[in-house]
């Protein structure tokens, strides 16, 4: 289980998502006692879960620390926001995303709030936990991405990874962190696989990370998507195209100057989101880069995301909602052929 | 309130609704295990007597609302086989146009109005819908079902309150089969019986053996007068068993094996059937003859389904908003 990879020759530990998750809860309730957690069905008795993120924990550190509670998202939040005023680093789970809409007011009204409405007094640092993701055919009401809602709040932290070893480290980023956070796992990818992360190793919350260098496009991004970039990216060397591929890692509060630099460099950048188009993250970043760079862009941004409809259950148009690799490739190519490449 | 009697010929309706339900189910399921339907499948397998039970006492006018487990509900209001297996497949001659699924059925000329994926959420819809009714004096009861884990949801303390405060005609049914997801009743649940809750909300709670026929049928007979009467609100806790899981595929490695077994002693399925037998009002071959008939429409239904195409691409953009008014 613990990280083995030391010599260079030695291949690096391949671990899933599901496993990343897993590790950063269990390593952050080995480092700290006043991490507890709560959700639905997620101590051993209950299977330690529906996505087994949880197996284990509650039979290690005891069904007081890790406890199942009922279907009962308000008091969910809101016990983990008490107990977080009470010292306690509460990591609670919202099964779905879509389930997050029942206890927005505890999260957006009071977790998000506290610390200004008390004038710094008192704070919550609370982790929710919580996965969604479309191209399941879990239909209108299981697949939402709404993280634009929560980075619209002031007060809440928004994080989402890209791969095992960010889950991991952003994870305990979000848990460490002292302000509400909120923490999107993805459900397609929750198997995939990628290097396993040095134990303990905390990813700071707020900076970006720049997943790939390149100097011809910028692709800036968060999520599932990111994993088409570098796939992108990879494909495209073989033309002579360079991509530099921009991780947001925090979606919120936004790290503008990793992607202002980024950008610059390029001169032109391609914002892509799994969530619809319409009022998402992207057009917040686009219009951070057009503040800082008009007169320096060779092309417009371009938006990649998905569709401005309910996610449909019929895979034929469930597929036509999502957005595709094919849209970013699209979207690059469409900004190099803008203007003059130099 | 005189309650009817509850004669074989009652019976045997309650067991050919529950019987239409319980093949459909064998059917989706064996469909599902070979790989020719790709849906989240929760089987209703345990809860069809309760659900027929209520359903015979139901108008086609009368409203539904119930949840992804809901496939029983859905029939035994009487919703028609094609239109609902089409969605099933995710083609263009669902109920929906394969647009919601499986987790969210609509079919309004059956009553059946909202089926949702969202634990809790029903409840004060179904308000509305009675609330409607009780204005515009046109005697449907809504029927909202839910299960045991719903109601530790904000919403159904909410809904119970307005319901029991408005007089709606509104049927409360909480189908008891003691799990949530992976999760016991006792572990997640403050009372002993949902029934209890009615208290705080001024309306009748009954605790009854959804698992048996006339208990079930009875308790429906009174929430149903009670409501077209303007009589208000029922809540009535069916206890039952959920057999298959909370989703097709569930391992149900939570549930104690002794546990399972003693419910499999009483599965209400095979009881009912030999009450049934036992009344006279029908033979073995008469049985038989009804499940070959189910069997024949369930297969017709089956190909409409198979034959009929998947949506149009560009039913996308279509009932994201209506004409402009
Ligand atoms: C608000 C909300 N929270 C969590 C879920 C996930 N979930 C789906 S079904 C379910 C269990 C519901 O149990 P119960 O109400 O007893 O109904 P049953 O499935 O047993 O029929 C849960 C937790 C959800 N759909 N909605
Ligand atoms: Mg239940």
């Amino acid at each position: 289980m613990s990280a083995t990879a030391t010599t260079t020759e030695a291949k690096p530990e391949m671990i899933t998502f599901t496993e990343a998750f897993s590790r950063a809860l269990h390593d952050a309730m080995e480092m700290d006692p006043t991490v507890i957690m709560l959700g639905e069905d997620i101590a051993d008795e209950e299977g330690g879960g529906i996505f087994k993120v949880t197996k284990g924990l509650s039979t290690k550190f005891g069904g007081e620390r890790v406890r199942t509670t009922p279907i009962s998202e308000q008091a969910i939040v809101g016990a983990a926001i008490g107990a977080s005023l009470a010292g306690m680093r509460p990591v609670a789970e919202i099964m779905l995303m879509n389930f997050i809409t029942v206890p927005m007011d505890q999260i957006v009204n009071h977790a998000a709030k506290l610390r200004f409405m008390s004038g710094g007094q008192t704070h919550v640092p609370i982790t929710i936990r919580t996965r969604t993701g479309a191209g399941a055919g879990t239909g209108g009401q299981h697949s939402d991405m709404l993280e634009a809602w929560f980075a619209h709040v002031a007060g809440m932290k928004v994080v989402t990874p890209s791969t095992p070893a960010d889950a991991y480290g952003l994870l305990l980023g979000c848990i460490f962190d002292n302000d509400p956070c909120l923490f999107i796992e993805d459900q397609l990818t929750r198997t995939q696989t990628g290097p396993a992360p040095v134990k303990g190793e905390i990813i700071k919350l707020g900076k970006a990370h720049i997943a790939r260098e390149g100097t011809d496009v910028s692709i800036v991004g968060y999520g599932r998507p990111i994993r088409d970039a570098m796939a992108l990216a990879e494909k495209l060397t073989g033309e002579g195209i360079s991509v530099e591929v921009v991780d947001l890692r925090t979606v919120s509060p936004m790290d503008t100057e990793t992607v202002i630099k980024s950008v610059a460099k390029t001169g032109r950048a391609v914002v892509v989101h799994e969530a619809p188009r319409s009022f998402g993250c992207g057009a917040e970043i686009v219009a951070r880069i057009q503040e800082a760079l008009y007169g320096q862009l060779k092309a417009p941004v371009l938006r990649v995301a998905s569709r401005d409809v309910t996610v449909p259950f019929s895979r034929v148009l469930e597929a036509e909602y999502l957005y595709k690799g094919a849209d970013i490739e699209a979207a690059v190519r469409r900004t190099l052929d803008t203007g003059s490449r130099k | 309130m005189s309650t009817p009697t509850f004669t074989p010929q009652v019976l045997l309706e309650v067991w050919r609704k529950a019987r239409q339900i319980n093949l459909i189910d064998e059917k989706f399921r064996g469909l599902l295990r070979s790989g020719r339907l790709a849906a989240v499948y929760y089987s209703p397998r345990g809860q069809e007597i309760l659900a027929a039970a209520m359903g015979v006492h139901l108008q086609p006018t009368d409203y539904l609302v119930t949840t992804y487990r809901g496939i029983h509900d859905q029939l035994a209001k009487g919703i028609p086989l094609k239109p609902l297996f089409a969605e099933y497949y995710a083609k263009a001659t669902g109920a929906c146009k394969g647009k919601g699924g499986p987790m969210h059925i609509t079919h309004p000329e059956t009553g059946v109005m909202v089926t949702t994926g969202i634990v809790g959420s029903g409840l004060p819809i179904a308000n509305g819908l009675a609330w409607a009714s009780q204005l515009k004096k046109d005697g449907r009861v809504t029927l909202v079902t839910f299960g045991d884990g719903a109601s530790n949801i904000g919403a159904f303390h909410e809904a119970l309150n307005m319901a029991g405060l408005w007089k709606l005609p509104v049927i409360f049914l909480c189908q008891n089969n003691l799990y949530g997801e992976s999760s016991k009743y006792e572990k997640c649940t403050s009372v002993d019986h949902i029934g209890e809750r009615a208290a705080s909300y001024k309306m009748p709670g009954v605790t009854v053996d959804g698992n048996d026929a006339e208990a079930m049928w009875r308790a429906s007979a009174d929430a149903v007068a009670r409501a077209r009467a303007g009589e208000g609100p029922t809540l009535i806790e069916a206890k039952t068993f959920r057999f298959m899981g909370h989703y097709f595929g569930d391992p149900g490695a939570y549930i104690p094996k002794e546990e399972y077994e003693a419910h499999l002693a009483k599965d209400p399925m095979p009881k009912t059937r030999a009450a049934v037998l036992a009344s006279g009002i029908a033979t073995e071959a008469d049985l038989e003859k009804y499940d070959a008939e189910v069997n024949a429409k369930i297969e017709e239904a089956l190909q409409f389904a198979a034959d009929s195409p998947f949506p149009d691409v560009g039913e996308i953009d279509i009932d994201v908003y209506g004409a402009a008014a």
